[in-house]
């Protein structure tokens, strides 16, 4: 039952990983591309390591507490936390980096942050 | 003082956490990686007690972690499936609408703001771009962008983040 459930989990975190991918070819410009490969890539990778989490439970639960199986478990939930915190904040720097050395984005139909900075605000002081 | 103990107390246990299953002396941790742990958490609580916690202890509350851990679990997880679900039917179909909109979620700390932005990120088609750090409004890049949503400025909250400022202002502030 529970391997079924790993399956699962393994096969939608597979397929979010690809349509990343997919939206890295197909969008216009930085900005939707960094869309899909933030969003779908964490919840591709969510679902990926609540695979291994439930693998890593299971053989916990089979081989007994102090079988040195717990390591697996914990380890994937730091790291499921860090992807969590670090993908939107490596996405927030590109994203402003690119806003910042004049990269507009495409096709847009409003856009808020450089009707500002032309006025003068919006831009940090130093 | 209390800076100290409490920097040191989290790195105590985030050693711990990464040390899991080193013996069976003290449940599954050996008391070798306890005494290097113990060691290892008051150097690091010397150096960042000031880096760490800023200027309250809010966050101190387990409450509000209990909190972090349901909105983690219901909206945000219910949100961020939408999210996902918009960004694929984008990416096979090619339909998009973007632009950039600045909202205000009249959060007032950083840790608020951080937490909101972070959210954004990770749910429906919104990507927070830039920050006006004075008056805590985030400039948000939206791929499906509504026409309701441009007729005043700042544009609505509502339709770019959802309930978030709401559960953000119970966890954060």
């Amino acid at each position: 039952m529970i391997e079924i459930i790993i399956y699962v989990f393994l096969g939608i975190g597979v397929f979010f990983n690809l349509l990343a991918s997919f939206g890295l070819i197909r969008f216009p410009d930085v900005y939707t591309r960094l869309h899909a490969g933030t969003k779908c890539t964490t919840f591709g990778s969510i679902f990926l390591s609540l695979a291994v989490i439930m693998y890593g439970l299971r053989l916990w639960y089979l081989e007994g507490f102090n079988s040195g199986n717990s390591v697996l478990v914990i380890h994937t939930i730091i790291a499921l936390i860090c992807i969590l915190v670090t993908n939107p904040t490596g996405a927030h720097a590109i994203a402003r980096a690119a806003h910042r050395s004049g990269v507009m984005p495409a096709k847009a139909v409003v856009d808020d942050l450089k009707d500002d900075r032309k006025k003068g605000r919006g831009r940090k002081k130093k | 003082m209390k800076k100290f103990i409490v920097a040191t107390v989290i790195g105590f246990l985030v050693y711990l956490l990464l040390t899991t299953s080193s013996g069976n002396d003290f449940f599954i941790w050996s008391y070798s990686e306890i005494v290097v742990g113990i060691i290892f958490a008051i150097i690091v609580g010397i150096i960042v007690r000031n880096v760490f916690i800023k200027d309250n202890f809010r966050m101190l509350n387990p409450v509000r972690w209990l909190v972090l851990l349901v909105y983690l679990i219901g909206p945000f997880f219910i949100s961020m499936a939408r999210a996902n679900l918009d960004v694929a039917y984008r990416v096979i179909t090619g339909r998009i609408n973007p632009g950039i909109v600045k909202i205000d979620p009249k959060l007032k700390t950083d840790l608020g703001v951080t937490m909101l932005a972070n959210s954004i990120t990770l749910t429906p088609g919104t990507l927070s771009v830039d920050v006006d750090e004075d008056k805590n409004q985030l400039y948000i890049h939206w791929i499906n962008v509504k026409e309701d949503a441009l007729k005043k400025k700042p544009r609505d909250c509502k339709y770019v983040c959802g309930g978030f400022p709401k559960w953000v202002r119970r966890i954060a502030e």
